[in-house]
């Protein structure tokens, strides 16, 4: 009663301002949102339609992987991490079964070596179509969303002709290989390769030089080199930032080191240098995938391996190139049957993190983009 | 063999007091008593004597052929390190050509420090721990680390008893944030300075560390689930 009224307010020239400039919205995106590729809940802080700040919330599809693989045996955990990163299932397969090798002292047989590798590019480029076609629809080109898919199919149907499973392949087992090529093999990998580059042709003629396409990406969530190395952020995230990095080059693993291969790297570190690396990585895939089949060698698929695996004590850390960057183990063993821990750096949860630092500044938009330029998988992120 | 599960470091979900009448028949069982000492009189020994990390690792089953046994890992670096620090450096090896550092916790932040600026690992891959409940210091914090330079690879290790707090890396590796609020999360190992730790996978109420040993599997928060998911029990 006896306190004065405020009036200010009243003068709507100032208040005009103010409003405007203290008026800070917490908008809430996901975890059910269709561009966050799974469920992914970002917070974030908007002025307008400005992006001040994010925090991701994530967590919702975490299965305790780490937890299920101390209480599993070494086989026995295999098949489990292909449910991690779940379109790049193979390269899950690969990096754990190694890492398990190095810690038993074995190395897979030449063969099964060219197998491998042939069946992780294959993979690497259904990874990276997945990620072309859900990228490009958030972004509002539907097109290559079908292009995509449909070309993936035939990537698919490899896998399935060799292994049974088309996603989850559990392809590859501790010391080898486990199926031998079937039939007509070869001819497939050659088949797909052919048919396979008109079609990048095909995506980069909707895309590359779409206007909007070059609007909506160009100069979005740029990341400068320093910063993706103080974030680890790898894979061709940090490829588009200039650095000129890739595992299968600076420590190769299988038989990398028989192929001649570029690793493409960006200039400005930009959604739009992200999606031309991607691009280009999957012709250097397709150059892999044309060497390996050629020279495929003659010969056993799996090493010596004990049955029952029980490697000695001592840990060992490897990683390798998954299509989104650095995936790696680290795996304690006790000399038991079971692994005393195992960890699993995935490239994704790490890569995620630098989300805040790439949309500030950015409009809500922008955002959509920028989470879906990094190319994540909730699987790997939540483990 | 039917003892083969019954390791110095096996996986145990029961609690100590159950295990101990076991773990103490082993050695007696075994026929090389002397070289297979339990874990817990292996790890304090081995900071006495800094430069000579022979048995660093427990011996696998007394029947079993030893693996490949860490060498020391001899560098200009590690001499040097050795030099500043004495006996903080508690351990460098080398196991399947990879080489990693034992540090004091105490000296822990500077040598990290050291390997960025000095040793040029800029990149920080990961940051995990382990958890040894029969030993004295439970937990192991290891930190991976690469140098783009060098194209190198190591990892530098600490090990804390429960309850102790380790130094956060976040001011020297920015990308050490989310992996130390996982670390917090599965471990409840808490990181000093770090600008927000809390919980990353598990809900923010959620009871208990999983990936500690002493979590069994099907072990679960059943308030946190009743309450939010509205089930009886989430297993």
């Amino acid at each position: 009663m006896s306190q004065p009224i405020d009036t200010s307010y009243l003068d709507l020239d100032t208040k005009d301002e103010t409003f405007l400039d203290s008026t800070e919205l917490v908008l809430n995106m996901g975890p059910q949102h269709p561009s966050t590729h799974g469920v992914l809940r970002v917070i974030l802080r908007l002025d307008g339609e400005k992006v001040l700040g994010t925090e991701c919330v994530i967590g919702y599809l975490h299965r305790g992987v780490e937890k299920i693989g101390e209480n599993r045996t070494y086989a026995m955990f295999n098949p489990y991490v292909d449910r991690m990163d779940y379109v790049a299932a193979v390269s899950n397969g690969l990096g754990y079964c190694e890492t398990v090798e190095n810690l038993l002292s074995v190395e897979a047989p030449p063969r099964a070596q060219y197998i491998r590798v042939i069946l992780t590019e294959l993979c690497r480029i259904s990874s990276h179509q997945v990620w072309l076609g859900t990228h490009a629809l958030d972004i509002g080109a539907v097109t290559p969303l079908f292009y995509a898919f449909r070309d993936r199919e035939e990537v698919l149907k490899i896998f399935e002709k060799y292994c049974g499973a088309r996603l989850t392949t559990h392809a590859f087992r501790i010391g080898g290989c486990i199926y031998e090529t079937y039939d007509g093999f070869e001819q497939d990998v050659k088949k797909f390769c052919s048919f396979f580059l008109p079609k990048l042709d095909e995506y980069e003629e909707l895309l590359t030089t779409n206007r909007i396409w070059v609007t909506r990406t160009k100069g979005v969530g740029i990341l400068k080199p320093e910063d993706c190395i103080a974030l680890g952020v790898t894979g061709p995230v940090l490829r588009a930032s200039g650095v000129k990095w890739d595992l299968r080059k600076s420590q190769p693993y299988e038989c990398y080191k028989d192929f001649d291969f570029k690793i493409p790297t960006g200039i400005n570190g930009d959604t739009y240098d992200r999606y031309l690396v991607r691009i280009a990585e999957m012709r250097q895939s397709v150059r892999i995938l044309q060497q390996a089949v050629e020279a495929i060698p003659t010969g056993p698929i799996m090493a010596k391996v004990p049955k029952v695996i029980k490697p000695p004590a001592g840990e060992v850390y490897h990683s390798i190139e998954a299509p989104k960057g650095e995936l790696g183990y680290f795996i304690v063993s006790d000399g038991s049957t079971q692994p005393y821990r195992v960890r699993v750096r995935p490239p994704s949860f790490v890569n995620l993190q630098a989300l805040d630092k790439m949309v500030r500044g950015l409009l809500v938009a922008d955002v959509v983009a920028v989470i879906g330029t990094l190319d994540i998988v909730l699987g790997e992120v939540d483990r | 063999m039917p003892e083969e599960s019954k390791g110095p470091d096996s996986i145990s979900l029961q609690p100590e007091g159950v295990k101990a009448p076991a773990e103490a028949a082993a050695p007696g069982t075994g026929t090389e008593g002397v070289k297979a000492p339990p874990a817990a009189a292996a790890r304090p020994t081995a900071s006495v004597k800094p430069d000579a990390p022979a048995a660093p690792k427990p011996p696998a089953a007394p029947a079993k052929s030893a693996g490949p046994v860490p060498e020391p890992w001899e560098s200009e670096f590690v001499a040097h390190l050795r030099q500043q620090y004495g006996s903080g450096i508690e351990e460098a090896s080398r196991y399947l050509g990879q080489t990693y550092l034992v540090v004091d916790q105490a000296i822990l932040p500077e040598v990290l420090r050291r390997m960025r600026d000095d040793e040029g690992f800029d990149y920080l891959v990961d940051v995990t721990a382990v958890h040894y409940p029969k030993r004295d210091q439970q937990f192991e914090v290891l930190y991976v680390m690469y140098s783009f330079p060098k194209n190198e690879r190591t990892r530098v290790k600490t090990k804390i008893k429960d309850g102790e707090h380790v130094p956060s890396a976040v001011l020297i590796w920015e990308t050490a944030n989310w992996l130390e609020r996982e670390v917090f999360d599965m471990f409840g190992i808490v990181f000093d300075g770090h600008p927000g730790l809390k919980r990353i996978l598990l809900p923010d109420e959620w009871k208990g560390h999983p990936l500690r040993k002493d979590y069994d599997i099907l072990l679960q928060d059943r308030e946190w689930v009743q309450i939010n998911l509205g089930i009886e029990s989430g297993q």
